[in-house]
């Protein structure tokens, strides 16, 4: 599957909510789910800081991909990372690099991507792209 | 006129949001306004736009007159002596800011000390920061229990150590919601011949400020806290001081006659006003401040918000003490120095989840860290949830709060 085969997918599981707690539910399921990172892990340097909750971002390169463990003290975050995890992880820089995240848009949690909001998922992305950008520009 | 009624005249109370009534809990950020207030907002901003203090023409006549009418009803409601002690500024910040710079560098310097406290939003560490870094002085810090209260014989003797120049605190603090014994502290200091300037963002809001009978200072606070536009603000000084002091910014407005050689300053209070003033903004004190007014002067409306506002208190800790892992900072035993502002954490859940779903259900919150680092972490907290009520809540939105705070926790954990 692509990148955005992958984020149809998201939008099109939640389409099913027409109700707001419904979504929110099904976030805190995802976050309570998502490969947290081991407290060793939990270093300054994986640490991106927001005002609002913090956020753990590890990486791994391996076979020409990357891999994620994220982690965060705020379960909607966690919720939300994990959405962007399914996306990302096990993918190439080169398609990391190419693909864009409007389906966080298009299920309506637009306003947590927001660059104001210093919950920490704004940089984290800019960290992975970092990432997929830093091992592209390795291996050419 | 009851509270229902009071609430028809705020457009934004009257809101739905996600299909629900929105319970506004907010208010400590900023207040809602009320019609009289955005009615002179627009009328002035269509009819009477003209700049302040330097044509001849009507429109500037009658702006100049709103603006001068503004900085009488705020000398009146702070009980200053004079007009000359009120300044104009952008907030609560800014008055600070101001005074930090100011005052500084009239009245302190190398080895001097200034004394502010634990429980300081930013805006009252940051300029104290930048003004000690830059005049060689030392920050002293006086600290808070963990009952949120100053250590009052800790900052009595901060006070009588050498060279202290000014006390900075808070009149209530924005974290804790209690009214610091500032009455105590001014006298304390002024024992030792300390001046003491109040941070009054949330002090002005609750309940009446009366500045001579306090005998503080300065007091800086914001408009738009207490139903004026946002970017209002004032700074009272002593005249005392105020004339001792160099202006913050130059300009126009604030100068006597200009030269390359020498300019000399206008008088007080225009010596601390350079620059076009937010001049509209700046007028609408008078109806936000008719309307704070009017909800002490209406007796039946002012025993039914007190009324309200202890019910609200006791409910409130009554509920969330009763919850396994929910701590509101500075205790839950409601004593006559608290209002109603509950900084909250709860185990297991992160703050920002609990407002992210309250939102959700109509229930407009703060959380984070409430500009108060420092604070948060004495308590060993990165961050709160926060709800803050004014006269036009209703008992009935702290139950919508109980509520959905339960459930939303019932949901994180």
């Amino acid at each position: 599957m692509t990148i955005k085969e992958v984020e149809n997918g998201i939008v099109e599981d939640f389409s099913a909510f027409t109700d707001w707690m419904d979504k929110y539910e099904y976030l805190i399921e995802l976050g309570k789910s998502l490969p947290i990172v081991s407290e060793s892990g939990k270093t300054e340097q994986n640490l991106i800081k927001g005002c609002q909750s913090r956020v753990w971002l590890e990486c791994e390169f391996r076979d020409g991909r990357l891999w994620f463990k994220a982690d965060s003290d705020a379960i909607i975050t966690k919720g939300i990372i994990s959405l962007l995890i399914s996306v990302f992880d096990g993918r190439t820089p080169a398609e990391i690099i190419d693909a864009d995240v409007s389906f966080i848009d298009e299920i309506g949690l637009k306003e947590n991507l927001s660059p104001t909001r210093a919950n920490g998922l704004v940089s984290m992305l800019n960290q992975i792209k970092a990432y997929a950008l830093a091992y592209e520009m390795k291996n050419k | 006129m009851n509270v229902e009624n009071l609430r028809k005249k705020i457009p934004a109370l009257g809101r739905m949001v996600y299909g629900r009534p929105l319970v506004y809990l907010d208010n400590a950020a900023t207040s809602q306004k009320p019609e009289e207030v955005l009615d002179m907002q627009d009328s002035m901003s269509r009819f009477s736009n003209g700049n302040i203090h330097r044509a001849m023409h009507i429109l500037s006549t009658e702006s100049t007159s709103a603006y001068e009418k503004a900085r009488e009803r705020v000398r009146a409601f702070i009980n200053a002596k004079s007009d000359r002690e009120i300044i104009f500024t952008s907030g609560t910040t800014a008055s600070i800011n101001l005074v930090a710079e100011s005052f500084s560098r009239a009245f302190v310097k190398e080895g001097d000390k200034i004394i502010i406290s634990e429980a300081e939003h930013h805006s009252n560490i940051v300029p104290w920061q930048l003004a000690c870094e830059k005049y060689g002085a030392e920050l002293l810090v006086a600290e808070i229990g963990d009952d949120g209260r100053i250590k009052m014989e800790q900052m009595e003797k901060m006070l009588g150590e050498k060279d202290v120049r000014l006390v900075s605190i808070c009149h209530i603090s924005n974290v804790l919601g209690i009214v610091n014994p500032v009455k105590e502290i001014i006298a304390a200091a002024h024992g030792h011949g300390v001046p003491v300037m109040l941070d009054g963002a949330q002090g002005i809001v609750h309940g009446k400020v009366d500045v001579q009978d306090l005998d503080c200072d300065f007091y800086a606070f914001s408009g738009h806290k207490i139903y004026a536009p946002t970017g209002t603000g004032i700074l009272y000084g002593k005249e005392s001081f105020l004339e001792k002091m160099p202006p913050y910014m130059g300009g126009g407005d604030m100068v006597g006659t200009v030269t390359f050689k020498k300019t000399t300053y206008a008088e007080l209070p225009m010596k601390f006003e350079a620059g076009t003033s937010n001049f509209i903004g700046q007028s609408c004190w008078t109806p936000a401040l008719d309307f704070a007014d009017s909800l002490y002067e209406d007796k039946e409306l002012s025993e039914e918000i007190k009324r309200t506002e202890k019910s609200i208190i006791e409910f409130i800790f009554g509920e969330l003490s009763g919850m396994e892992g929910v701590r509101v900072l500075g205790g839950t035993s409601a004593s006559g120095d608290k209002i109603p502002l509950f900084s909250i954490s709860a185990d297991g859940v992160h703050p920002s989840d609990l407002a992210q779903i309250m939102d959700k259900m109509g229930v407009a919150l703060r959380s984070g860290m409430m500009c108060s680092e420092p604070l948060l972490s004495k308590f060993g907290l990165t961050a709160v949830l926060r709800a803050s009520f004014l006269p036009y809540n209703t008992f009935e939105e702290a139950e919508a709060f109980v509520r959905s705070f339960k459930k939303a926790v019932g949901m994180l954990r």
